[in-house]
């Protein structure tokens, strides 16, 4: 019996339609939990270095985490795994909502699609009964217009839908995948499921879900929800409102934006506007968002209604959460009412928030500067916002220029030449980021930029703060109801931590208190992504009600894995590890791992080489940030070893391990 | 001597739709509490509310599971609230030939929300933090008639569905097999 889990994936092989269900083993899930974890293994073990990621070859795996459809608030994510077109790395993104815990009640963990279809489909999952269905009809429809067309077809109002639109179908490398409250952006995945010719993944569920240990598990999960209740109503003082709650940044309900669009760069990441914020812009933002806004809506089993249905005048409603709210008006130096409106043409062509809004700045960047010119963009309109709309269209459908800014600014920026490349320039990993230029450098936020491989910079901070509290008794307020923290020396780095003076930025933190620091962060998003927890709840929000000391009951109570601290970090040390192992057999090294070179004003070459010097050591990583033969064998990825020393990338280490001395055995360091 | 008044107390929750954020917590907890054993797990498939929610239209309504009927209504109601219009049945409580709703999804045997009953508040009233869903008693004078109890739900379903006579049949063989 499993619990928590159902121990069953569907593997589906697009070019011959066959689909088989696949009994897993329930030693991977000690050892890579679920979710991210075991999505990495699997990749490792069957999508090796040579496949190109419009290679039938190349996996898409949609995965429900290790306690999605658990009684656990929050918990709902589905997690994505494939090798993205833009980076060429292995990408995974996360989408909320209520596909994933569906799935577990349809009695599967993972969705596994290999191979190319040789037409539009889409797969129907309906408990026992899954098959591929013809979706010809759907070519070219809206990803939210394409779930109520197939619910309608299928006479299945509670099924639930993810697909793309027609940037996925069309092989953008930003392309998305939609699933009406939540999307799945970053990494264009939605261009290799348009490449597997896959419209849809439907799902409709009504199996169990089971516990290992029902009354402890029920415990834990009350103990959570009167702390996000008493989180509520205690806000943390002295951070701006979006980082004093708990939920995905709570975009939909906050009016005051001056933070944002004062510290955020406008147009393509260029202009930090810093009195823009005013009340008359208030109001009027204000009565935009109210006015379009019908309701706030959470995704499954989660009561903190992080998105909002939208209905902008004459075009179809759509829904939407977080940072998109703010992407376009900023990308276009326009208004709310222009960013809402775009985004409904945006979600329903399925692209990423962040890199598409970017990509048209650019774009219209280069045209300012004579390097396009007007004839590559005929018939485009005069004015600005119109020029928006005309660039989505013409991107999304691959026409004429835009078929070339499909592939994202690095790739765009390579072929169009004549130094394009300085305008692509804010990019890690060939990955757009967040539109955010500022003045001294944060060793922590370094680290993180550089050394991320989820590409995008909320999926790695959150558990301490941004910056230090003004004074000494700020900070001692903050720490005294810290529990959250992995152990007390934490509290005293942020206590040190001063605005100004010896202890502050960027010489304080100092490089291995930055390692203990980022790691932390990191665990904690990886765990996340293993168990299908929401990154709201968890890792991204300061004082979350799910940490590091009750998730490992969560898993002992909910899966039936005996589970200790100790056990976890390893576990989760061990998946992270894999997932660097499958960029590093890309050719991913510390070549890669810079933040963009405008992202802050001042920069310490030296001082950044000592902080990626250190933390690469905390990894266990060689300086070159691959993981050594030591790290590899300590986390019984032996086989991981292995290849590396046959490929060359690693050369044997003198004080490596023995072999056969697999974590499993008991034998963890 | 005037009959002594008896009463009985009325539970009521109170359901706020503009509050339903769809995030289905209730139904989620309702399936785990009726699990048995209890918690052991849960489908909200097997919940005695359910969500009627289609986001686009801004519709969200929780609806409770009421009484079974054996067959549906000739008239059915559809209601047209603040210019939104709901499907024909939307608000009836019923376990209903005529709709999916509220059957064990493997028996298709009736569901009916039993308040919780024995927990200081219904549990979907304890996971709906934002208030969509709130809960009152109060006692009012009233003459005590006979619920009848699941089991006799249960088998007129049944008997509605196959016939008295295969279920005497059948009840016949699977206490034989019990015995063998
Ligand atoms: S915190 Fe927000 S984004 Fe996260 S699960 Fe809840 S509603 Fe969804
Ligand atoms: S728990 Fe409350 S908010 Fe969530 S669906 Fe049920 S009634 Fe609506
Ligand atoms: S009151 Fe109890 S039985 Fe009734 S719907 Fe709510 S949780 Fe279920």
């Amino acid at each position: 019996m499993r619990y928590a889990e159902t121990g069953y994936n569907l593997e589906v092989d697009l070019s011959r339609g066959n689909i088989e269900r696949v009994e897993t083993d329930p030693r991977d899930t000690e050892l890579y939990l679920g979710g991210l974890g075991t999505s990495a293994k699997i990749i490792w073990e069957r999508v090796p270095p040579e496949v190109e990621p419009f290679s039938p070859d190349n996996l898409l795996i949609f995965a429900a985490g290790l306690l999605c459809g658990t009684p656990a608030t929050g918990c709902n994510r589905t997690i994505v795994t494939t090798i993205s077109p833009q980076t060429e790395l292995m990408a995974f993104s996360m989408m909320g909502g209520f596909l994933a815990p569906e799935l577990k009640y349809a009695g599967y963990d993972k969705v596994i699609f290999r191979g190319k279809s040789p037409d539009l489909v889409y797969l129907w999952i309906h408990n026992d009964k899954v098959e591929l269905r013809d979706a010809t009809h759907l070519r070219g429809k809206g990803a939210i217009e394409t779930a109520a067309l197939i619910q309608q077809e299928l006479k299945e109002p509670k099924a639930q839908v993810a697909a793309i639109g027609a940037a996925g179908e069309n092989r953008v490398f930003f392309a998305s995948i939609e699933q009406g409250r939540s999307s799945a952006s970053r990494g264009g995945i939605g261009a290799v499921m348009g490449d597997k010719n896959l419209k849809a993944i439907v799902v409709r569920g009504t199996k169990d879900v089971s516990i290992a240990k029902p009354m402890e598990f029920m415990e834990l999960c009350n103990e959570v929800l009167e702390y996000i209740k008493y989180r509520n109503d205690h806000p943390i003082p002295g951070v701006m409102p979006i980082l004093a709650g708990l939920g995905s940044p709570q975009e939909m309900k906050v009016h005051d934006e001056k933070w944002h669009t004062e510290n955020f760069s406008w147009g393509n990441s260029r202009t930090r506007r810093k009195d823009f914020w005013n009340e008359d812009i208030a109001r009027e933002w204000t009565e935009t968002m109210e006015s379009m806004r019908t309701r706030l809506i959470s995704c499954y089993n989660c009561p903190m209604t992080c998105g909002a249905t939208i209905s902008p005048p004459g075009m179809p409603t759509y829904m939407m959460k977080c940072f998109s709210k703010l992407t376009y008006t900023m990308a276009a130096m326009s208004d709310l009412e222009f960013g809402l409106g775009i985004a409904q043409s945006a979600t329903e062509y399925g692209v990423d928030g962040f890199s598409a809004p970017q990509v048209m700045a650019f774009a219209l960047e280069l045209l300012e500067n004579g390097i396009l010119t007007d004839e590559d963009f005929p018939g485009m309109p005069e004015d600005n916002e119109g020029r928006f709309y005309w660039l989505l269209e013409h991107i999304v459908h691959r026409e004429g220029i835009g078929d070339i800014l499909a592939n994202g600014t690095y790739w765009a920026a390579k072929q169009i030449g004549k130094g394009a490349e300085e305008y692509a320039h804010n990019n890690i990993k060939k990955h757009e980021q967040l539109p955010l230029k500022l003045s001294m450098l944060n060793p922590i936020y370094f680290i993180m930029y550089a050394t991320g491989e989820k590409i995008n910079i909320t999926q790695i901070e959150g558990q301490f703060p941004q910056a230090p509290f003004p004074k000494r008794e700020h900070r001692e307020a903050f720490v005294k109801d810290w529990f959250q923290v992995p152990d007390e020396k934490f509290k005293q780095y942020f206590l040190d931590w001063e605005p100004r003076g010896d202890n502050s930025i960027p010489y304080y933190p100092t490089p291995p208190m930055v390692a203990d620091i980022v790691d932390w962060q990191e665990r904690m998003h990886y765990i996340d992504d293993a168990l299908g927890m929401c990154a709201g709840l968890s890792s991204f929000p300061l004082k979350p009600p799910y940490h590091l000391h009750n998730y490992p009951k969560f898993i002992s109570a909910g899966a039936g894995v005996d589970m200790d601290e100790e056990k976890l970090t390893q576990a989760i040390r061990r998946y992270r590890t894999l997932v660097r192992a499958n960029n590093t057999r890309r050719g991913m090294s510390r070549k890669d791992e810079k933040p963009p070179k405008d992202h802050w004003k001042k920069r310490f070459p030296e001082l950044e080489k000592e902080l990626l010097d250190t933390y690469y050591a905390f990894k266990g990583w060689n300086e070159d940030g691959i993981p050594t033969e030591t790290t590899l064998r300590e986390f019984g990825l032996d086989y991981v070893a292995d290849d590396f020393l046959a490929r060359g990338i690693l050369t044997k280490d003198a004080d490596a391990p023995p072999k056969d001395d697999a974590p499993e055995k008991g034998k963890e360091a | 001597m005037p009959e002594e008044k008896k009463t009985k107390t009325v539970k009521t929750i109170k359901v706020d739709v503009d509050k339903c954020n769809g995030c289905r917590a209730c139904e989620m907890i309702c399936s785990a509490y009726h699990a048995a054993p209890k918690y052991s797990g849960n489908n909200p498939e097997r919940s005695r509310v359910r969500v009627i929610r289609e986001p686009l239209r801004d519709v969200y309504v929780p609806v409770y599971a009421g009484e079974y009927t054996p067959a549906e209504c000739l008239g059915r109601d559809k209601y047209i609230i603040d210019g939104k219009e709901y499907d024909e049945c939307a608000f009836c409580r019923a376990s209903c030939p005529s709709r999916d709703l509220f059957k064990e999804p493997d028996s298709g045997l009736p569901l009916k929300c039993d308040m919780c009953e024995g927990e200081d508040e219904p549990l979907c009233v304890k996971w709906c933090i934002v208030d969509a869903l709130t809960y009152e008693e109060r006692e009012e004078e009233a003459e005590e008639d006979e619920k009848p109890e699941d089991i006799d739900v249960g088998i007129e379903a049944l008997a509605d569905k196959y016939g008295m006579d295969k279920i005497m049949d059948a009840v016949a063989r699977m206490s034989q097999q019990k015995k063998d």
